[in-house]
């Protein structure tokens, strides 16, 4: 079980989570070339180390939020909300980024 | 190569197992080759041998960074189908599927291939109707299907829960009599000693750690037992697909690495004579049996990008779960082991055979849950291509490019996210 | 083999007697005993039978490495194959029987295998069987799947119950700081160590009594009072609970057998409990596994391991023979022989080695044991049981058969294994030492370490050393969050004071033996040879060729052995040829408590409506969509669901009908930016949709895949209410959060679910106006003027109960949908249901939903199969073509765009009077299409028409197959049928109805 520092809810199963995709991608302006669209929908660096990528708390917060995880070992470095706005709130509120917290469950 | 039979096995019985010959060579790398396939997994090995076979290409190399069918092709459930809607999926694993029925004595290695028959349960209207639509599909296709309604299915699979606590009541199912199982690791072996035989070298514990490149040309790829130069390269590394690629120094692909469990039990006095497919209410489970007695079985990917070949419990529970939903015998039966492999899942959940971005390199990938019963139509039609530089007409789509054009391949109607096709 | 109890001494419980059955035979044991030592006290040596060559099989082990003593326990469904004997603890009215024989395991016929042993070498099978023998003419699959029946009913061990398993299973989930796992000395010290310091410890044992080691070398303090000791520090101790698997972030999966050693367990008790325990330091105490040495004929009865035959003896009170030669590559099997003589019987030791201190020989002979120096087993004569040992003697290069000895039983140790698999389970690779002659741990650094004869520790002294040493690391690793690492270099190893001889096997050069590696499978010693001379050397390769490894037991008595006997035939060093995986669970761990209570129909949640029971109440057949249950139909008395569909579809298109449509999805978008990611999400315009109106949506995926499709209506400026399809719900919800949050942050827009909250009832038909009449305050607040079609109003119902309603209609009549809080939703579907009588109006449910809605063309989730974009569905006007929207860019891809593509129709029988069926293909009289030219997707008798209809798709729409021929191809019903084209919207093309 990959145990998840959601910033909302604290250490939780990942069951409580889905996996959403890798979070490097940046998606296009809705009038974007097509290129751009299939090169972000369809291309994937699929990286076999430490990557970003989205998980959604569906059966906890229900916020989206961004882990830093190496997808060979499994383990994870930093957890973030993924709404930039919410994101610097929290920050503003304990002083600290998430990713600085102690990560051992 | 001496040819197995009754007569051999008869004959080395009387001289204490002495006169059998090695399976395949253990070959110090030669300097050059005019194919050099990565990957020593089933569609590697396959490749080889139909390069060899089919296409008289013999000076051919198989590298494999570990030990051959020491990948997904010894972490399968072993269930070879063609149960496939979509048309590219449907001629490319029909063909798979002939290639199967005569394996064992192509290969002279008996893969214990099985037609015992898929029995895909369903458990509303509206889901005998979809599968109505597919099982007709691969009828006007001139495969074989059929709807089994509830009493048919009761003879034929006993000890299924169809009693009135079951959740999804179950209605039917469709079924396809020309698939089973087979024995995975010997088709990987088979593969491996009928290549051999034809002079291909199969270097195991030879990894690939880069590719010389002149402009858009493969030159030689560097390994951990040295230089091997190529005229041709071919990639067969499925699950591992974006580390080599990026090793060849290519971008992006449509393909992300998910890990796949696989269980087995206890052996057992024969309990179930087919392949059982369920999936209802979000659950994605099939089990089978093996020889040996032991239940074979497996359900969904665990539903986050992993390059780790071990699994997590969520799965563990999920598939013990549907065992006993559809089979309420399992309970005391015990699970003996269980471990994972990684897949290639791909944007629309179909694979990969194709021409690449450098003029001699190709690319077979994207197998997601196919790959095991996809082997021998892999290595042919991958083969074919190497050969020829030209895709036969059956894999025309599995190209790269398909994304572009909007021809996506997609059994499930899932969408371009690849957790979504296993 | 003559076991038997000897009079005093003992962990039993002699004042209580248990009657078992065994194979019938009515048998006593006392409380304490496994059945395996209750089996040896009455002197049963044949228990088994092996999986290939069907030899007898005793009891060879003490513990969970057992792999000759596997019975069937109990009866009919509560029949429970393949359970080890020596982990299986007596009870009264146990009944046990052998499996894997025919009639019995005392004479099975089976072992006519054994015969032919010599054909039937590792993977012989792969050699042949493919054909017609002997030389494997003919194709196909049909000669293999001949023998195949015959090879499968021969395989396989114990048989399954066909029966429901009876019992109820368990998951239960904890934390805490530290994991033990074993309570031996060094499990113990860790556990008392790290508890001393504080911190939260949980101590687990697989066995039902605490003690490890000490229930077999040292029984003076009772396993009681250890409980009550390590209690009163604290401890959380767990018995009859093994650690099965460690995964990721050290989550460990325990199973906890709570009933199999009751006779009759009170119903309130699960069988087994599986719990999901989150530790943040583990330490494993998990002890050693004594091996076997392979020798010829090394599997009969009588034969097992030395530290077995104490554990019999020292906490069982059985003597396992009178007669006993113990044969040692190592000094552990020394106060084997000691204790077994001073019990009575005659022992004789075999120490391989040439030169062994004298502090230990002179401990045995002084007591006048026969020691014998540089000697080893090397053949056993005896069928079913020990009757003689030939044995060997070594000149320091090879063996030679020197002398024999009558015997009885043959205790061996031929080194130790220490259990590291749960480490193996994390990706450790296990480290070959050469001193000990054993794999330990190799490096992690995740917060686990390895304690006592787990870590190569064999003085109980240096055990309980390093349990406290492990304690003290856990408790620094968590409370001074110190770094941690384990390294194999970390582990010191207090070995014996005479090192232990590596031999694996004894055997004459040029004498053929039959000696066997892997028990339970019969994989031999010639069979790892075998696979050497043909190339599968790999340790991957081996065990799978020869099933090494492959058994019940999981390797944990044979694989060092095939290991080293392979590298020895290699002319490698073990650790050239590879170190064995170990996979999860480190002890089979039965299907039913993985599943726990998901099982029957609480195998997954069941949504039901609030409107549920009134629907029941008032006659509806459910029917399974998803989760959900919905109503499918409603019959009258004597009505068959055709009848009733069509009288139901009959009736709302001419009075009114009631239906449930509560499991539509319901999403609440809030917020002063909704009206503009509204218009992002839809394709068709949704920046000026007036309040009070409801508008259709369609939202594509990213791909410009059709992806869901619903009404959204707005409340006020700022707030909007969204309804989804019943299927995809969740994953709409789930899409619209992923945007707002991780691709569009700066839109000021809050979703929330409000699915749960409301219960929806449409009201369709023409007389749906007055039914509303009749139960509105206002009547004026739903006339046609004030409240047209596609109009949303908050209205209040006489009673006062507030609705939310829009005119919206997916049945083609003047309709409405009503919304009202959930709980209110069967009062108020109470209410409509008794004016709509009045109207001669009826309820209906899904199958006339379907009639309704394919007589209009309108799509449900068969027609948006994920493959079919907005012009596939015929529905390419609501494509803004004045904005961008999700999936806009994507859906103009080439292939999107051909004008061949499938695309939505009508479909008539040619034949009127004729039927057909959903999910048959639709193919062209002339047409050279392979796969078909398209297919149909849903199917109806419609009232209106006086026909049978439906909808599907085929290739380039209606226009291309004006006057050409078209069959309905259904070949797994049998049934083809020559179909008419048409407009998908078959009743009331125009809509005039809707605007009634």
């Amino acid at each position: 079980m990959i145990r998840i520092n959601c910033p909302f809810c604290g250490f939780r199963d990942h069951s409580e989570f889905t996996y959403g995709g890798d979070a490097s991608i940046v998606f296009p302006d809705l009038d974007a070339s097509s290129e751009a669209w299939i090169d972000a929908v369809f291309h994937r660096d699929n990286i076999d180390g430490v990557q970003r990528e989205t998980w959604h708390h569906v059966h906890g917060c229900r916020m989206w939020v961004v882990v830093t995880r190496d997808t060979v070992t499994h383990e994870i470095s930093a957890v973030e909300p993924a709404h930039q706005g919410i994101k610097l709130v929290l920050e503003a509120m304990t002083g600290l980024s998430s990713s600085d917290e102690d990560q051992q469950p | 190569m001496k040819r197995y039979s009754a007569w051999n096995v008869f004959r080395n019985g009387l001289s204490d197992q002495k006169k059998w010959d090695r399976v395949w060579r253990d070959p110090d790398p030669k300097k050059s080759y005019d194919v050099v396939i990565i990957g020593g997994g089933l569609h590697g090995l396959a490749t080889a041998y139909y390069l060899a076979k089919n296409h008289g290409i013999k000076k051919v190399a198989v590298l494999e960074k570990g030990w051959l069918g020491g990948g997904n092709a010894g972490r399968n459930t072993t269930i070879v189908r063609s149960n496939y809607m979509m048309p590219d999926n449907r001629r490319f694993y029909e063909h798979s599927l002939k290639l199967w029925e005569n394996l064992s004595h192509d290969l002279n290695f008996n893969v214990m291939f099985s037609q015992r028959s898929h029995v895909s349960l369903f458990h509303s209207p509206a889901a005998r109707d979809a599968a109505a639509r597919r099982y007709n599909t691969m009828r006007v296709m001139n495969s074989d299907g059929e709807l089994w309604d509830l009493n048919r299915l009761k003879r034929e699979v006993p000890h299924l829960n169809y009693g009135p606590d079951a959740r999804f009541p179950i209605l039917g199912a469709a079924v396809q009599p020309r698939a089973g199982t087979a024995r995975h690791d010997a088709v990987a072996w088979g593969y491996a000693r009928a290549a051999d035989s034809y002079g291909v070298d199969i270097l195991q514990n030879c990894e690939a750690t880069g590719v010389t490149r002149a402009g858009n040309q493969v030159v030689s790829i560097e390994t951990s037992r040295g230089l091997i130069s190529t005229k041709k390269l071919g990639f067969a590394v499925a699950g591992n697909t974006s580390r080599l690629w990026r090793i060849a120094g290519l971008g992006r692909l449509p393909i992300e690495s998910h890990k796949l469990q696989a269980f087995v039990s206890e052996p057992l006095k024969p309990l179930l004579d087919q392949v059982l497919a369920f999936g209802v209410g979000g659950a994605h489970f099939y089990i089978s049996q093996s020889d040996k007695g032991g239940m074979v079985f497996g359900g969904d990917i665990d539903w986050y990008k992993s390059y780790a070949q071990r699994g997590n419990l969520p799965i563990v529970q999920d598939v013990a779960e549907c065992a006993m939903s559809i089979l309420p015998c399992l309970g005391r039966v015990r699970l003996l082991r269980h471990w994972a492999g990684i897949m290639d899942m791909s944007m629309d959940g179909s694979p990969f055979i194709c021409k690449t971005p450098l003029s001699n390199l190709y690319l077979n990938a994207g197998w997601n849950y196919g790959g095991f019963k996809a082997s021998p139509a892999s290595g042919w039609f991958f083969a074919d291509l190497i050969a020829n530089d030209q895709p036969d007409p059956i894999i025309a789509n599995y190209d790269l490019d398909r994304f572009s054009r909007g021809y996506n391949i997609d059994e499930r109607g899932a969408g371009p996210d690849p957790k979504l096709h296993g | 083999m003559t076991g038997r109890r000897v009079s005093t001494g003992g962990l039993i419980d002699r004042e209580r007697s248990l009657e078992f059955s065994w194979n019938g035979e009515r048998l006593e044991g006392f409380g304490g005993d496994t059945l395996a030592s209750a089996l040896l006290a009455n002197g049963k040596s044949v228990v088994g039978r092996s999986f290939k060559y069907h030899r007898p099989r005793g009891v060879m082990s003490a513990g969970v490495e057992e792999s000759g003593a596997l019975v069937t326990l109990g009866r009919a469904e509560w029949s429970d194959a393949n359970v080890r004997a020596t982990t299986q603890e007596l009870y009264d009215g146990l009944v046990a029987k052998g499996q894997n024989a025919w009639p019995s395991v005392e004479f099975d016929l089976g072992s006519v295998n054994n015969l032919f042993g010599r054909f039937l070498a590792a993977g012989f099978y792969y050699k042949t069987f493919m054909g017609i023998p002997p030389l494997e003419w003919g194709t196909g699959t049909g000669a293999w799947m001949w023998y195949e029946k015959f090879i499968r009913k021969a395989a396989g061990m114990g048989r399954a119950s066909r029966l429901p398993d009876p019992d109820k299973y368990e998951h239960a989930h904890d934390y805490c700081d530290v994991l033990v796992v074993g309570s031996g000395p060094a499990g113990e010290a860790a556990a008392i160590a790290a508890a001393d310091k504080g911190l939260d410890v949980v101590l687990v044992e697989q066995d039902s009594m605490l003690g490890g080691d000490n229930l077999v070398v040292d029984t003076s303090q009772s396993p009681v009072s250890r409980l009550a000791h390590l209690e009163s520090q604290g401890i959380r101790v767990m018995t009859r609970t093994t650690a099965f698997g460690i995964y990721d972030n050290l989550v460990v999966g325990l199973l906890e057998r709570i009933s199999d050693h009751l006779t009759d367990p009170p119903t309130y008790l699960p069988r087994q409990r599986f719990w999901t325990l989150r530790p943040r330091f583990i330490v494993l105490a998990t002890g050693a596994i004594e091996r076997h040495l392979a020798f010829g004929n090394n599997d009969r009865p009588g034969v097992m391991t030395a530290m077995a035959g104490r554990a019999y003896l020292n906490r069982f009170g059985v003597l396992v023979g009178d007669k006993v030669v113990v044969a040692t590559t190592n000094d552990s099997a020394y106060e084997v022989a000691v204790d077994l003589h001073h019990a009575g019987a005659v022992v004789s030791l075999l120490d391989a080695r040439a030169q062994v201190s004298s502090i230990l020989t002179d401990v045995v002979q002084s007591i006048g044991i026969d020691l014998h120096l540089a000697s080893a087993p090397l053949d056993i004569k005896g069928r079913r049981a020990v009757r003689r040992l030939l044995i060997a003697k070594s000149d320091g290069s090879s063996w030679r058969q020197a002398f024999s000895k009558e015997c009885d039983s043959v205790l061996v140790s031929g080194g130790w294994s220490p259990v590291i698999n749960l480490l193996s389970h994390r990706g450790v690779r296990p480290i070959w030492h050469r001193d000990n002659a054993c794999f330990l741990a190799g490096p992690t650094d995740e917060f686990i370490t390895v304690a006592g004869a787990a870590a190569g520790i064999w003085t109980k002294a240096g055990c309980i050393k390093s349990g406290e040493n492990a304690g003290n690391i856990a408790s620094s690793a968590i409370n001074e969050k110190s770094l941690y690492k384990l390294s194999p270099t970390s582990i010191e190893n207090s070995s014996w004071s005479n090192p232990i001889m590596p031999l694996y096997e004894i055997r004459e050069s040029n004498k053929k033996l039959k000696s066997f590696v892997d028990f339970q499978h019969d994989v031999s010693a010639e069979d790892v040879r075998l696979a050497h001379r043909e190339g599968y050397i790999s340790v991957e390769h081996l065990k799978r060729y020869t099933t090494l490894g492959m058994a019940t037991d999981g390797g944990k008595m044979g694989n060092v052995i095939g290991l080293a006997l392979m590298a020895e035939a290699a002319g490698k060093e073990i650790p050239d040829i590879g170190a064995t995986v170990f996979r999860p669970p480190y002890t089979p761990v039965s299907i039913g408590a993985l599943s726990g209570r998901s099982t029957g129909k609480y195998f997954r949640p069941l949504r039901r409506t609030s409107l549920h029971n009134w629907n029941i109440a008032h006659g509806a057949v459910m029917v399974e969509t998803g989760l959900w249950q919905r109503p499918w139909y409603y019959p009258q008395p004597g009505e068959t669901l055709s009848e009733a569909y069509v009288r139901e579809a009959e009736t709302t298109r001419h009075s009114v009908g009631l239906c449930d449509v509560t499991s539509l999805g319901k999403i609440s978008v809030q917020g002063p930016d909704a009206s503009e990611f509204l218009n992002r999400i839809y394709t068709n315009p949704f920046a000026k949709l007036p309040i009070g109106k409801a508008r259709y949506g369609i939202m594509l995926r990213d791909d410009g895949v059709v992806m869901d499709d619903g009404t959204t209506w707005r409340l006020t400026e700022t707030d909007y209410f969204m309804t989804t399809t019943t299927a995809h719900a969740a994953q709409v919800m789930a899409w619209l959060e992923e945007l707002l949050q991780t691709r569009w942050s700066d839109l000021r827009v809050h979703v929330t679910s409000v699915s749960d909250a409301w219960a929806g009832i449409a009201v369709a038909g023409p007389q749906s106006r007055a039914v509303l009449e009749s139960n509105v305050d206002n009547t004026e607040d739903i006339s046609n003027e004030n409240f047209p079609f596609m109009g949303v109003r908050e209205i209040l119902l006489k009673d006062g109960t507030q609705c939310r309603i829009a005119r919206i209609s997916f049945s083609g009549e003047l309709a409405y949908e009503v919304y009202v809080p959930a709980d209110f939703g069967p009062h108020v579907m109470e209410k409509l249901w008794t004016t709509a009588k009045n109207f001669g109006g009826c309820l209906y449910g899904l199958e006339a939903l379907g009639t309704l809605r394919i007589e209009k063309g309108h799509v449900t989730g068969a027609e948006l199969d994920g493959r079919v974009t907005l012009e596939d569905a015929a529905l390419g006007k609501m494509a803004s073509p004045n904005k961008s929207f999700i999936g806009s860019t994507l859906s103009r891809r080439s292939e999107l765009l051909r004008e061949d593509r499938p695309q939505l129709v009508g479909i008539f029988p040619k034949d009127r009077m004729a039927t057909f069926n959903a999910g048959s293909i639709l193919k062209g009289a002339t047409s050279v299409v392979e796969c078909g030219d398209g297919w149909i997707t849903a199917v109806t008798h419609s009232p209106e028409l006086g026909h049978w209809i439906g909808i599907g798709f085929i290739s380039g729409g209606r226009r291309a197959w004006l006057d050409k021929q078209v069959f309905s191809s259904d070949p797994v019903r049998n049934m083809d049928v020559e179909v008419e084209i048409v407009s998908p919207h078959m009743v009331d093309p125009d809509g005039v109805r809707l605007h009634g």
